[in-house]
This record gives structure tokens, C-alpha cells and sequence, in this order.
């Protein structure tokens, strides 16, 4: 026993013991923890990310500015009440920009993670499976693909398939496929050795039934928890690929466009590119933090 | 508290520990409350308890290791006489080691990795200026391995936890722990681990410290460990201290009825046919004789079973090939209890897993029930499947961790209709005595005793002519093993299910079985009915197991 794990009232000797360590029922130590599973930085990214959908799905809603077109008279002012974030260099509103750009953002960021989670765990089931041969091709196809930087793949698909918003959404998806077929390989195989599989073998249960009712769901679980974690840095690189001009083009407001256009001006006016750049910070952040909330949550539930 | 202790100790030195009303708490309610302690030179104290029950960490506050945010409190907190209240961080620091070593349940974790045992041994010397020069520290070190019995101590010295056996690495722990002669000695759980020839040597090297003058606190949940070595015990629960006497007084004349039950839920040959719960009253079933007349149907048999792992050179290594069971033969007939005994690495499990169908074997076979089952596909074994069922150690991971307990014990209902199957479970879970509410909860929401029963119940689902049990009460606190054990031979006697019991507890064994096998190096080098291998034991092992079991009975001590 360890001295401060066991908090909860041990259990009677010769009296079969009520469940232990309900909630509701936990002596302090254990309500206490109770209390800080909702930490501030976790509910506070869930609420910023609530937003962002919001805005992403209605961004009319929230500001009565087009995003594409813009007086040129009105070029470059700074954040006023009448331009909350300023203009840009052809007079178009900032604000509404940014707003319009969180749909551009998360749909490719959102494209590409179902890229990597769809080819990834496909892949990584296959290669954690009982089967050399299955695993050291998977595994090193893995190797291949994550030995280039993720930018650079992304570049080379983008080469090949050509610019737009799918292509890139594609891109960015490949390059992270080695990530989640290597949890999801680990994870297969942490499943496939566990205790439960052997007992569905020992049912008599076959191999299939074993595979769909047994470890594919407990492979499964997960997978969203890593996803959200991994959401944002897509976003990041989604970004980073319009910066370069490799993703939608200009006039569409996605944030990484909208860095690059305001590189020009930088020197002038710091506003076209503080505001979607911190838009792009916030949204990464948000998303790590609630994906390790969750991660942390089901810890031990996982596998 | 201790008039006796008191009178004979004439004032010449004070007590090691002398504390009174301890209690200990982190934040909420006190989780040790009243606890008084008191450890003379040449003497051992035991707490005994089961887990939860607040002994470890009593004994850790002597350390001032009771863990981050505790408040511990007492009337008088004397260490050798002083007034360890007083203490600082410097203080403390120079306790350890030096007046007081600790000797820890797990010694892998308790060893660092990355240094060999010499030098984890040598560190204690060095650390706290002890002795100066390599070389004395040098010489000093092989000395301590030597005397805690690791063999060949200059070769030892020089390997790694990792290198050393459960046993050994125990030894080297205690060879740190001691090295620095200290006055006490805390060992929390120092033997749960280790199989029981392995305990009584480590058992021995502490017996022999407290010979020599040392004072020991042993922490136990095993009554009959203690019985052998300690001079006085202290028996907790729920924080507190229920009782507490000399070892001889409080095992023959219990006074709180938490020690009655914790003495009357030790299994061994005493306890055949009794409940170990509750009163002397018999198992339920016929007559209340479960040794009776198991018939001679033949449920399983095993012919000439071997198995060898082979591994390839690696770095440093030779090639090497393990024979992990070598000519088995035995068979258990229906209705009976078949007892496997051995140590870890005996073959115990690569058998159980061969019995199972999980693993091939290289030579031999296996029949269940008359018909083939080794070396077939296992699709011609599927059919035979129910038959056959298992209880392992650890229940809680034999779940599928998204299954309610209607959906574990459901999934082996395979032949029953969608319909009838929630009656089954509710009836099933009545069966093994839990409450038809259970079957809506999560396992990881129960006791242990609790998963065990509804790993019993899965197993039972099946309407199996033999089960397989791993270790299933290894892991669990003497009274809920006491249950599980009642309850299984409640079940035998009921459904006349043959059992066939690996355990590493002869104990359990002697309680349970009718036949015995004694495994060995991957040897079945001893089998027959209970009552011959107990009292005409002809393999030397199965002599050195029966010597080295700790015994209630104060006839094996090991001062």
C-alpha cells in the first residue's frame, strides 16, 4: 500500500465491502480532486473554441463589415470603434477578416486531421497486427514519410496536386499520418496482448469477433482524444502553407494569406498581422489544451 | 500501554521509537488516529493490518516520509530519545541511514537503475561520512552482501537491479537499508513478493540483524510471517490500533474479534473443509464434506507436456534455450480440486497457458473430456471452449474496459437467448453473492473481492466441467481471500466444478485441493493426494517448500 493513495475507507475484513470510492461518498482527499477536474485553462479553451465554431459557421453574425471588399481610401487605419482590429491595405475591416478566416482555418485544419486519422489508424491497426511482414512496411512507410519535415511533404503534395483548399487539406493530412498510425500501432498492440483479448479467446470467440467486439473499439477510444491534440498544429501548418502561398489565394481571408499580405506593410502598420496572428496562437493553444484536458481525463480508461 | 516492556527495559537505554497518540491525516478526517509505538533494541515489532489500513504509513512518519501535505501529530514523538518534533530537515536527513534503515516492498523500484547494488550500497557508507577511503567502503560493501546472503558478492556488487532475481534484489535492498548499522530497521512489507524459500531467507537476514542488537518494524499483512520473527504486535484497522500484545499472546489468545477473523481467515490443512469467514461452520453443500468422492471421469489430461523458449545471441548474450516445462503428465478427474504449487519460473503459468489453448506445446498433448486439444486448430476447439474456463490474478484487466458487469458475464452466455441473458447474469451473480444491482456498474467501481466474484460468475457462465484458476486471490487483503475461498469451495461442493488451483500459497493449496502437483525448474517433480505430500513429501524441494511456509503456529521461528 502506498501511504497517501489509499485514502479511501478501507474496506471491512469479514463483511463483503460496499464499493468503494463513489463519488459523492470520497472522504476529502478524494472530492477535493473532484473539484479541480475542470481546471480554468481547459474550460476557458473549450469556451474559446465554442466560439470559433460559432463564428466559423455564422461569421455574419458577428460583424457587419465585408471581408472582401474595402475602400482603398480607408487603407491601413489603426483599430478605431468603427474598425475594432483596423484595415488593411486595400481598406478591407480586419476584424472581419479574421472572423471570416476561422471557417478557411478549421475546415482545412479539420480536412487534413481526418486525412491523417482515417489513413493513419487504418494503417496502424494493419501494422499492429501479428504479422511481420504487415508491420515492417507499415512501419517503414511511417519512417519515410515523418523522416521529411511535415512543411516540407506538404509542399511537394501541394507540387504535384496543385494549390486550393482540398490539395492542401490533403497535403497536411499525409504528413500526418506517420503520427497517428504510430499510436494507434502502439495502442493496437498494447490491446492485442491485454488480458480481456486472451479471456474473448478463452470464450471462444473467433478472430474477427475478437477484433470488431474487442480490440477495435479499445483502439478506438483513443483516437479523438490525440486528434484534438494534433488539430491544432495542423491549423499551424495549414497556416504556414498559405503564408508560403501554397493554399487558398488571395482575396480569400484564411489567416496565413492574410499574414503574408500584411508582411508589406509591417513596417506601417502592425494590425493585418497581430490579429490573425494571435487568432492562429489562440486557436492552437485552445485545442492542445483541451486536447491534454482530455487526455488526462482518460488516462487509464484508455487501453 | 506496555507495563511489561516498560519494567523490563530498567531505564538503561531509551526505547528506539517511543510514540504516543500518533495520528496522521492529510487535510480531512485523521487517517491514523491514536496510535501508540514503541521499538527497544533487539526487539521486533510488527504492524499488521490489511491494506488501507494506515500501518505503512505509521511507519513511514518514523522517517518523516508520511508524503506531501500530511500533518502528523503526537503526544510524544521520541526517536532514541529525542524529541524528533524538535527535528529539521537536517535532522531527518541524518536519521535516515544511519539510525534507522527502510526496506521497501518492491525492490526494483526501490533500487536505481542506472548504478549496480555496490554502489547503491556504498552510497549509503559515502553519503553519510560513515566510513572514508574506497577501499574500506569497498571492503565494507561485499561485507553487507555477504552478510545478507547474496552469493559470489564480488560479482554481484557489480550487476544491476535488472540483473538480479526477485530474491536478490530484495537482499541488496535490505544490504543498503543495513549497511549503515542502523540502530531500526523499517521493513514495509519486505517479503510479500517473493516465494516463500526466498522469504524465509530474507526473513532470516532480518532475524539476524535484530540478534545483533538492532530494533525492527516490520510491516505485514501476513499474520503468520510475523509470527515467526516479531516479539510484539500491533494489529490496525481503519487507523487505528485494535489490538496489541506479544506475538504468542495475541495469535493463540486474540482479543478483538478483528484478530479472531484475521486468524480464523488464514487458510492451511487446519482449515479444510471450514469456512474461513464467519464461524467454524462447514461449507455449504453435501454433508459438508468437499473432499468427498470426486469421481472418476477424467476431465483433463495432460501426456508428456514440454515447452523451450529459445532466444538468439544478442548483445553480450549467448544464444540460449529455457526448457519452461519439461515432460508433464497429470490429469484431473471431475469434481476435483487439483492444487499446481511452484515458484515463479517454476511453469506454473506456461502450463496453465498450454491447458488453456493459448500456447502450443513442443511435445506431448492435451485431451479435455476425452477428445483432442493440443495440436488441433483452433477452430475445431471453439465447440469444447466452455467447457474450459479461467480465473486469472488480476480480474480487473481481464475486463474490457468499456464493459458493464452484465456485458462481461453476458458476453460467455453465448448459447442462451438475447432475452433470458439479464436473468442469467442476475442468478449467475447471486451465485457467487453479490447483488443483482452489480450488474449495471463498471468493474473499475468495485472491490477486489467484488471483480474476483464476477470473474468467478464469467467463468461460470459458461457452465464449465473445469476451471482454471491463476493466482485468483494472490492479490487480494486475507479476508476477502478468505470469501473467494469460501466461496469457491461453496461452488465446488454445489456445482461439482473440478478446480485446478495454481497458486504460489501452500497454504491456500492445503486448504482447497485434494491432489497436489509440485512444480519445479519447469518439473512436475512431486504429485499426489494432499494428505501424502504433506506428511511423506519424497522430492527435496517439496521438503524445503513445506519447511520454509510460515506457520501461525510459533514452532518455525528465526531467531
Amino acid at each position: 500500500m502506498t501511504a497517501s493513495a489509499r485514502i479511501a475507507p478501507p474496506s471491512g475484513l469479514l463483511h463483503e465491502p460496499g464499493a468503494p470510492a463513489r463519488a459523492g461518498h470520497d472522504p476529502a482527499g478524494v472530492a477535493l480532486n473532484r473539484h479541480r477536474a475542470y481546471p480554468l485553462p481547459a474550460l476557458g479553451s473549450a469556451l474559446f473554441l465554442a466560439a470559433l465554431f460559432a463564428v466559423a459557421a455564422a461569421p455574419g453574425l458577428f460583424t457587419a463589415h465585408d471581408p472582401l471588399v474595402g475602400d482603398v481610401l480607408e487603407g491601413l487605419k489603426a483599430p478605431d470603434w468603427a474598425h475594432p482590429f483596423g484595415t488593411d491595405r486595400l481598406g478591407r475591416d480586419v476584424l472581419a477578416r479574421t472572423l471570416y478566416g476561422a471557417r478557411y482555418s478549421l475546415l482545412i485544419g479539420l480536412g487534413g486531421m481526418t486525412v491523417s486519422v482515417l489513413a493513419g489508424v487504418f494503417l496502424g491497426i494493419l501494422a499492429g497486427q501479428r504479422n511481420r511482414f504487415l508491420d515492417e512496411v507499415t512501419s517503414r512507410l511511417f519512417d519515410v514519410l515523418s523522416s521529411f519535415p511535415g512543411v516540407l511533404l506538404a509542399m511537394l503534395v501541394v507540387t504535384f496536386l496543385g494549390q486550393g483548399m482540398l490539395n492542401i487539406a490533403l497535403a497536411v493530412g499525409i504528413a500526418g499520418i506517420p503520427k497517428f498510425g504510430r499510436i494507434v500501432r502502439a495502442q493496437t498492440q498494447l490491446v492485442r496482448d491485454a488480458d480481456y483479448v486472451t479471456q474473448a479467446a478463452i470464450y471462444g470467440l473467433g478472430r474477427r469477433q475478437i477484433f470488431l467486439r474487442h480490440v477495435l473499439p479499445n483502439v478506438l477510444v483513443a483516437v479523438p482524444v490525440i486528434a484534438t491534440v494534433y488539430i491544432g498544429s495542423t491549423i499551424l501548418t495549414v497556416s504556414g502553407l498559405s503564408f508560403l502561398g501554397l493554399g487558398p489565394q488571395p482575396p480569400i481571408p484564411e489567416w496565413g494569406v492574410m499574414l503574408a499580405e500584411s508582411r508589406d506593410v509591417l513596417r506601417v502598420a502592425w494590425w493585418p498581422a497581430v490579429f490573425p496572428g494571435a487568432a492562429i496562437t489562440l486557436t492552437v493553444i485552445a485545442f492542445s489544451t483541451v486536447g491534454v484536458f482530455l487526455q488526462k481525463r482518460f488516462e487509464g480508461r484508455i487501453a | 500501554m506496555r507495563d511489561a516492556a516498560e519494567a523490563s527495559a530498567t531505564g538503561a537505554l531509551p526505547p528506539l521509537v517511543d510514540i504516543r497518540n500518533l495520528s496522521i491525516g492529510f487535510g480531512g478526517p485523521p487517517i491514523v488516529q491514536g496510535v501508540d509505538l514503541v521499538v527497544r533494541a533487539g526487539e521486533c515489532v510488527a504492524l499488521v493490518g490489511e491494506s488501507g489500513s494506515g500501518k505503512s504509513l505509521t511507519a513511514r512518519s518514523l522517517l518523516n516520509l508520511a508524503g506531501a501535505g500530511a500533518t502528523v501529530e503526537a503526544h510524544r514523538f521520541h526517536l532514541q530519545g529525542r524529541d524528533a518534533k524538535a527535528f529539521g530537515a537536517a535532522d531527518w536527513r541524518r536519521l535516515r541511514g544511519t539510525v534507522t534503515g527502510l526496506v521497501m516492498q518492491d525492490a526494483l523500484v526501490s533500487l536505481d537503475p542506472l548504478r549496480t547494488i555496490g554502489q547503491e550500497v556504498a552510497e549509503v557508507l559515502s553519503e553519510h561520512r560513515l566510513l572514508a577511503g574506497r577501499k574500506a567502503i569497498g571492503a565494507r560493501v561485499l561485507d553487507v552482501l555477504a552478510r545478507v546472503g547474496i552469493p559470489d558478492p564480488e560479482h554481484r556488487a557489480r550487476q544491476y537491479a535488472h540483473q538480479l532475481s526477485g530474491g536478490l534484489r530484495q537482499r541488496a535492498l535490505i544490504a543498503s537499508a543495513i549497511a549503515g548499522e542502523p540502530d531500526l530497521i523499517i521493513a514495509d512489507e519486505p517479503t510479500t513478493s517473493l516465494d516463500v524459500t526466498v522469504q524465509a531467507q530474507v526473513l532470516q537476514v532480518l532475524a539476524g540483524r535484530v540478534r545483533a542488537g538492532a530494533g525492527l518494524l516490520l510491516i505485514s499483512h501476513d499474520l503468520a510471517v510475523v509470527a515467526g520473527i516479531a516479539d510484539w504486535v500491533l494489529v490496525m484497522r481503519h487507523g487505528r490500533v485494535v489490538d496489541s500484545g506479544p506475538t504468542a499472546e495475541v495469535l493463540t489468545r486474540p482479543r478483538h474479534p478483528y484478530t479472531k477473523g484475521l486468524i480464523a481467515a488464514i487458510p492451511s490443512s487446519a482449515s479444510r473443509g471450514r469456512r474461513l469467514t464467519g464461524a467454524a461452520q462447514a461449507i455449504r453443500g453435501d454433508g459438508g464434506n468437499p473432499a468427498s468422492a470426486p469421481s472418476q471421469d477424467i476431465v483433463l489430461e495432460v501426456r508428456g507436456i514440454a515447452k523451450h523458449y529459445a532466444g538468439a545471441a544478442g548483445y553480450g548474450r549467448p544464444a540460449f534455450a529455457t526448457k519452461a516445462l519439461d515432460d508433464v503428465s497429470f490429469v484431473v478427474k471431475a469434481g476435483e480440486v487439483v492444487g499446481l504449487v511452484g515458484e515463479s519460473g517454476s511453469g506454473k503459468s506456461t502450463c496453465a497457458k498450454i491447458i488453456l489453448g493459448l500456447l502450443a506445446p513442443d511435445h506431448g498433448d492435451v485431451r479435455l473430456l476425452g477428445q483432442p486439444w493440443s495440436g488441433i486448430p483452433e477452430t475445431q476447439r471453439r465447440g469444447l471452449r466452455p467447457r474450459l474456463q479461467y480465473v486469472p490474478q488480476d480480474a480487473l484487466s481481464s475486463f474490457d474496459p468499456r464493459y458493464r458487469v452484465s456485458d462481461i458475464i453476458g458476453e460467455n452466455l453465448a448459447g442462451h437467448a438475447r432475452a433470458d441473458r439479464a436473468a442469467r447474469v442476475v442468478e449467475l451473480l447471486e451465485q457467487v453473492g453479490l447483488a443483482a444491482d452489480i450488474a449495471a456498474r463498471n468493474p473499475s467501481s468495485l472491490s477486489g473481492g467484488q471483480r474476483q466474484r464476477v470473474s468467478i460468475a464469467r467463468a461460470l457462465a459458461a457452465e464449465p466441467a473445469l476451471i482454471v484458476c491463476d493466482e485468483p486471490v494472490s492479490a487480494l487483503d486475507i479476508g476477502i481471500q478468505a470469501q473467494v475461498l469460501d466461496l469457491l469451495a461453496d461452488l465446488r461442493a454445489r456445482l461439482g466444478t473440478a478446480l485446478l488451483f495454481i497458486s504460489h500459497d501452500l497454504g491456500v493449496i492445503q486448504h482447497l485441493a485434494d491432489r497436489v502437483l509440485v512444480f519445479h525448474h519447469g518439473k512436475l517433480v512431486e504429485q499426489g493426494p494432499l494428505g501424502e505430500i504433506l506428511t511423506h513429501p519424497t522430492d527435496a524441494y517439496t521438503r524445503a517448500l513445506l519447511a520454509s511456509q510460515p506457520r501461525l503456529e510459533l514452532g518455525q521461528a528465526f531467531a
